[in-house]
């Protein structure tokens, strides 16, 4: 112990064709990222304290999946979510449904330190968000021309499929965009383009946090929850490890991923890496997801079963990489 | 082998006092919805059919804590949840901040089978409801003069209550003139099944927490939290949501089966323990037919049968009968 590690994820499930650029400002912002955690973990900050600062700065940026830049419901609004987790005790919050809140990452620290309860959603927890004083904005700003465009895309290939698991032949105009067979959740990836967030961090005093955030699935019905709120499923902390996860929402859902690391390194004894190699190899059946995990002694991890995650990871003894593939 | 059932009406500080008139309707609720959970198994039907239909009778009856007789929130409406999960393919399905449907339960299996999606909430929810054609009513429809009380009791007291907690004891009157004492709520439902074949199933169901904040979700729709079913068993747990989220207690009976080869009692037992005492307890059937009601707190309203002519309905920690 006495070591600490940070990760940072910015979506599993990478269009092969994505231009340069695009995985080019990825890795910058992983990067700033990573940075800002590094500075917060040498200055002492706990791991809660610190997964907060780094996600705040992922759903401020436009590039991924949450806060602003958070993909649009069905109807062309933003409806975000997200959850953080604080190892030691367990402690956990969520939020779902926020429409107004600069920040879903804090709100669910605040409803995990300031409210009774675990997890709240939608007009409960905008009203949570006035009484807390918290930076609430017009649903517009987190609204992005790029997302607009995606949305298009993503209503015209729902319109060619009848099964949304049938795959698309790429047809309709939607031209290079659709060109990948590669799918996720039954949308062409250049479309469905998951990219919610994440960090893990485990402190020198062997801390371990977590926290999640996301716009959700483009074109998702109103209403609808993914994984990344649901405590055990998009993010976990124990006294062993942190977990955040990203990709198929039902898939993650249905293996309980981010609980199932910790459950095997508490129950089968393996350690981080062997944990989140067996969970991504055996969990998930034709689900496609990744996660980045760190545990108490300073080791960190990532693992993914799609083309590509972005993600960044640091630990103490200078060691830092920063990758899409 | 054969098939079993078991199901709850909730657990928590259920006061051995409890009162006959508080006690029995829930004893003949228990009783009835059991039997149409045999009933449907002796029928064949596929497990997953068999909770829905079994916790569709546990929320429409008004004693316990989901649907008609939900408990109330803060602003005196009523939120209700719902979660159910298919053991062998891990489908699921549900739904939070519902209002005016009549079984969530039903619409979280529709979630399931007619989205893309697993989990819907609030007004997305409430508008799918009506896409789909499920019943629906007033929210009127679902409050109760019993929860009304409580709801005051609640706000009086100053907290919020878990299920069956017992309230602070304003006065020593004549209990049957308000709720009598420890009667302060009523339980999260859930039901478990297991056919001959060992296809498994697992639904819960829930009004929620006493004078809960509007939009706050517990356990009961989370998967892993309230509900779970896989290959090797199918868990419905009740009790302080916020504990059953953090322990991931559904899930964690089948993680430990498969991880530490307990068998499901002992898995059952171990996860409760993990939790603070006072806080949870659930029911579970395991692929081979073994069934476990495990609870920390002072009663579990329950019952459960198995194909070899076994069956219980319980409070505390004897069979009644």
């Amino acid at each position: 112990m006495g070591a600490w590690a940070i990760a940072v994820h910015g979506g599993a499930g990478v269009d092969p064709n994505l231009p340069k650029e695009r995985q080019e400002e990825a890795k910058r912002l992983l990067t700033r990222c990573l940075d800002i955690g590094i500075s917060a973990l040498r200055s002492n900050l706990p791991a809660i304290d610190v997964v907060e600062l780094v996600v705040r700065e992922l759903e401020t940026d436009p590039l991924f999946n949450s806060g602003r830049g958070s993909a649009l419901t069905e109807k062309g609004t933003v409806e975000m979510e997200a959850s953080i987790m604080d190892g030691p005790k367990r402690r956990c919050g969520a939020v779902s449904g926020l429409t107004t809140v600069k920040n879903p990452v804090s709100l669910a620290r605040l409803v995990m330190e300031k409210s009774p309860h675990s997890y709240l959603a939608f007009s409960g927890a905008e009203e949570f968000a006035k009484k807390q004083g918290v930076e609430m904005v017009d649903n517009e700003y987190f609204i992005t021309e790029d997302n607009v465009g995606m949305l298009k895309l993503a209503k015209e290939a729902n319109s060619i499929l009848f099964d949304y698991r049938i795959p698309a032949v790429g047809t309709c105009g939607a031209g290079a965009a659709m060109d990948s067979p590669l799918q996720m959740n039954g949308l062409p990836i250049s479309v469905y383009a998951p990219e919610t967030v994440g960090c893990v961090v485990v402190d020198k005093q062997g801390r371990c946090a977590a926290a999640t955030s996301t716009g959700g699935l483009m074109n998702k019905m109103s209403g609808r929850i993914g994984d990344s709120p649901l405590i055990g499923s998009g993010t976990y902390a124990s006294e062993l490890c942190g977990v955040s996860c990203t990709g198929e929402g039902e898939a993650i859902i249905r293996s309980t991923l981010a609980r199932e690391v910790s459950a095997v390194m508490e129950y089968k004894g393996l350690n981080l890496h062997e944990a989140v190699d067996y969970v991504i190899k055996n969990r998930l059946d034709e689900g496609k997801a990744g996660l980045i995990a760190v545990s108490k002694d300073g080791e960190v991890a990532c693992g993914f079963n799609t083309t590509g995650m972005f993600r960044g990871c640091a630990t103490e003894d200078g060691f830092m990489e920063v990758g899409v593939w | 082998m054969g098939w079993a059932i078991a199901l709850h009406g909730g657990a928590g500080d259920i006061p051995h006092s409890l009162p006959p008139d508080r006690r029995l309707p829930r004893e003949v609720g228990l009783r009835h919805c059991l039997d149409v959970g045999i009933a449907a198994l002796k029928a064949h039907k596929h497990p997953l059919d068999v909770v829905e239909l079994v916790v569709r009778e546990l929320e429409n009856y008004p004693h316990f804590n989901a649907g008609k007789g939900s408990v109330l929130t803060s602003s005196g409406t009523v939120e209700m949840e719902a979660s159910i999960m298919d053991g062998k393919s891990k489908k699921c399905g549900a739904v939070s901040g519902l209002s005016t449907v009549v079984n969530a339960v039903s619409l979280a299996r529709l979630v399931m089978e007619k989205t893309p999606h697993i989990y819907l909430g609030f007004h997305g929810a409430e508008a799918f409801a009506r896409e789909q054609g499920v019943e629906t009513a007033d929210p009127s429809y679902f409050i109760t003069p019993e929860n009304i009380e409580r709801l005051k009791q609640a706000q009086d007291a100053n907290r919020v209550q878990i299920d069956y907690t017992q309230p602070v004891q304003k006065e020593a009157k004549d209990a049957a003139a308000t709720i009598p004492n420890g009667d302060s709520q009523i339980g999260t439902v859930g039901c478990v099944a297991v056919d001959s074949e060992g296809n498994l199933a697992s639904a819960t169901s829930t009004g929620g927490l006493v004078n809960k904040m509007a939009g706050r979700i517990g356990d009961s729709p989370i998967i892993g939290a309230g509900t779970y079913a896989n290959h090797l068993c199918a868990v419905s747990a009740t009790g302080k949501g916020e504990a059953m989220i953090r322990g991931t207690v559904a899930r964690d009976v089948a993680a430990v089966m498969e991880f530490k080869g307990l068998s499901l009692k002992e898995a059952a037992a171990y996860v409760i323990d993990q939790v603070p005492p006072g806080n949870a307890g659930l029911v579970a059937v395991s692929s081979t037919g073994e069934i476990a009601t495990v609870f920390n707190t002072t009663g579990m309203f329950r019952a459960c049968a198995s194909e070899d002519g076994y069956s219980e309905v319980a409070i505390w920690d004897s069979p009644l009968k």
